[in-house]
């Protein structure tokens, strides 16, 4: 186990170099001064000169990228060319923000989906279940920006219920993290209800069955105790969605994260805050996934360790 | 197969084939079997509710994107100050935008946007995926280790982030989201045959195809691949989907198809502003999103139940 665990953990050091690279490439991959790029398109000569001294963009590439990562470690991101404050000040800002709006779309979307889906299993074919599978196609196929709108157009123009942007109290929160859940929890009922029914035709549920035991045990501590293990094992592929989305939702909320800050650092071509705000989004599922895959070794006894890698 | 037998490869299918010599026979015989394969799968497609209803939605995209300039009534970037921001009415089927263009028009047009994207993302994520996911499989080793870590580093960037990465270094705009896109969806196609090559290598024709000397590159593209298409298949109508709601999401955020391209993602934004006002320029492009990415999810499922030999 622990030997896995180990492996796990060596796999993901080329994975954190290789992120760095690519991040470390963005600046130099646009056309024109990279100086000048991290600077910023106002930047005087002098501070222009300033900052290609600073990060070294004289030097050979593989020296610059050292200059880089070695700040990197120390928490030097650079400065924004928008508001001149470090990088890492303002992802430090917003990103508890963003993983406060995760992780409530999580939670909405696991309590959710994973119910949906157990009852879509137990009463197979019927209205509920119908209804719940139609209601899960639609909301992985629905642009989770236009949901964000059509969410406030209900409830924020029309209804008045809640507020349609910005953030300060747990209101606000309502309508982003459905947003932000409403895929994930379509995938999940999806999910759940598959596993549920493979898990319902095996024999040991009609062992329990024949046992005498009642309905709701079988199902909620014998079926749903192994239904769950393929759920966890998209979880990784959950945060994936959530992480991607909250760049969308964010932004249509004016919900003051680290998604937004990307999308608006891009068009304002604030690049050291761009740098910044990749690498934590990436680095950030990077260590989500390996903490799953560590979880998913613990709970299914079955899988080989040692051949873990190789599927 | 050989050159000789080009004019029957050329017949239609179901043609008989008799009077020819015995080894056109044989060929014969495998082409039928290919095609009662094709007709299986298409009349397990066919009786799926879902699929039927998924290929009716692309069918009407299709139809709408490929006869635009005909059933478009107006032009889709003319602007007209007097019919500013209308409701649905009999002259604008849909509406009007700010600057007076129809949306029922533009929103055709549009069609065409996506589907064009969705589809050359898709063909550039086989193009490159394919081959190196085979590759990394069939030789294994030091290769595939290392290629596995390249894999490793793009699926690094979750979801929509590695094409919004992709796009902030070539600059916005169509063509830069169709490749954006494309490479995005390279590491899932590399995985999934990859997969599939590991497990074929197995197979007792590959160990013939070896032993008869036949190139690895012949074994791997011409033995292995072909039985490997089904995932490929299924990846590729559900990646069509997703490419399409990347690409509408970048036109959103303004990174993707610029003014006055008339993208969904782009109307979309656009009508933001006017929300309160004229909803119809933000509720009727994204209907048309959820209804392209709902049409090929659905076909997609179908062709994964039709092409699984288990749940038909």
């Amino acid at each position: 186990m622990y030997q896995y665990i180990l492996r796990r953990l060596m796999l993901t050091i080329p994975v954190v170099i290789g992120v760095s690279v690519i991040v470390f490439a963005i600046i130099r991959l646009l056309p024109g001064d990279p100086a000048r790029a991290l600077a910023g398109v106002q930047a005087t000569p002098q501070y222009v000169e300033q900052v290609r001294e600073r990060y070294g963009l004289d030097e050979p590439v593989h020296i610059q990228y050292w200059t880089f990562i070695s700040s990197a470690v120390q928490g030097d991101l650079g400065v924004s060319t928008f508001s001149r404050r470090p990088v890492t000040t303002e992802i430090a800002e917003r990103f508890p923000r963003t993983l406060v709006l995760a992780s409530l779309s999580l939670f909405i979307a696991t309590i959710v989906g994973v119910s949906a889906g157990i009852v879509s299993a137990t009463r197979r074919n019927s209205l509920f279940d119908n209804a719940s599978m139609f209601v899960a196609l639609v909301g992985v196929a629905a642009p989770v920006f236009w949901l964000a709108l059509m969410l406030q157009l209900l409830f924020s123009v029309q209804l008045r219920w809640l507020p349609a942007t910005g953030m300060g109290s747990l209101r606000h929160l309502i309508l982003p993290s459905i947003t932000l859940g409403m895929a994930s929890a379509a995938l999940m009922a999806r999910i759940t209800r598959s596993s549920m029914l493979d898990v319902l035709k095996q024999d040991f549920i009609t062992t329990a069955r024949a046992k005498g035991l009642a309905e709701r045990v079988v199902v909620y501590k014998h079926a749903l105790k192994n239904a769950l293990i393929p759920v966890v094992t998209v979880l990784g592929l959950q945060f994936g969605i959530l992480l991607g989305g909250a760049v969308l939702t964010e932004t249509v909320f004016a919900w003051p994260g680290v998604g937004r800050l990307l999308v608006d650092s891009i068009l304002r071509r604030d690049y050291p805050v761009v740098q910044g705000t990749v690498m934590l989004l990436a680095f950030l599922f990077v260590i989500i996934n390996l903490v799953v895959d560590v979880i998913y070794a613990f709970l299914d006894p079955r899988i080989h360790y040692q051949e873990k890698e190789s599927s | 197969m050989s050159q000789a037998h080009t004019p029957q490869q050329g017949g239609t299918a179901g043609q008989p084939a008799e009077a020819h010599s015995g080894e056109t026979l044989v060929l014969h015989k495998g082409r039928r079997k290919k095609h009662s394969e094709v007709r299986t799968v298409a009349h397990h497609l066919l009786r799926n509710r879902g699929a039927l209803i998924g290929l009716t939605i692309i069918g009407l995209f299709v139809v709408g994107s490929i006869f635009a300039p005909y059933l478009a009534t107006h032009s889709p970037t003319e602007t007209s100050l007097v019919s500013r921001l209308q409701t649905a009415n009999a002259e604008h089927w849909l509406g009007t935008d700010e600057l007076g263009r129809d949306l029922f028009s533009r929103m055709l047009y549009g069609g065409r946007i996506s589907l064009n994207i969705g589809i050359i993302s898709v063909v550039i994520g086989i193009a490159v995926g394919v081959p190196v996911g085979a590759v990394s499989g069939y030789y294994g080793g030091k290769l595939d280790i290392i290629t596995q870590r390249f894999i490793d580093i793009m699926i690094a960037f979750p979801g929509i982030l590695l094409a919004i990465v992709v796009v902030t270094v070539l600059g916005v705009g169509v063509e830069n989201v169709m490749i954006a896109t494309g490479i995005a969806s390279v590491p899932i196609y590399a995985r999934l045959v990859r997969g599939s090559v590991l497990a074929a290598k197995e197979q007792s024709y590959v160990a013939a195809a070896q032993a008869a000397g036949i190139a690895d590159f012949s074994i791997i593209f011409r033995h292995i691949l072909p039985n490997c298409l089904a995932p490929v298949i299924v990846q590729s109508t559900f990646q069509i989907a997703t490419s399409i709601l990347w690409a509408a999401g970048l036109g959103f955020l303004g990174l993707g198809a610029q003014a006055p391209t008339p993208e969904w993602g782009a109307i979309l934004s656009n009508g933001r502003e006017y929300i309160r006002t004229a909803h119809h320029l933000t509720t009727f492009p994204g209907l048309a999103i959820l209804f392209m990415v709902l049409g090929f999810n659905l076909v997609g499922d179908g062709l994964r139940d039709a092409l699984d030999p288990k749940t038909r």
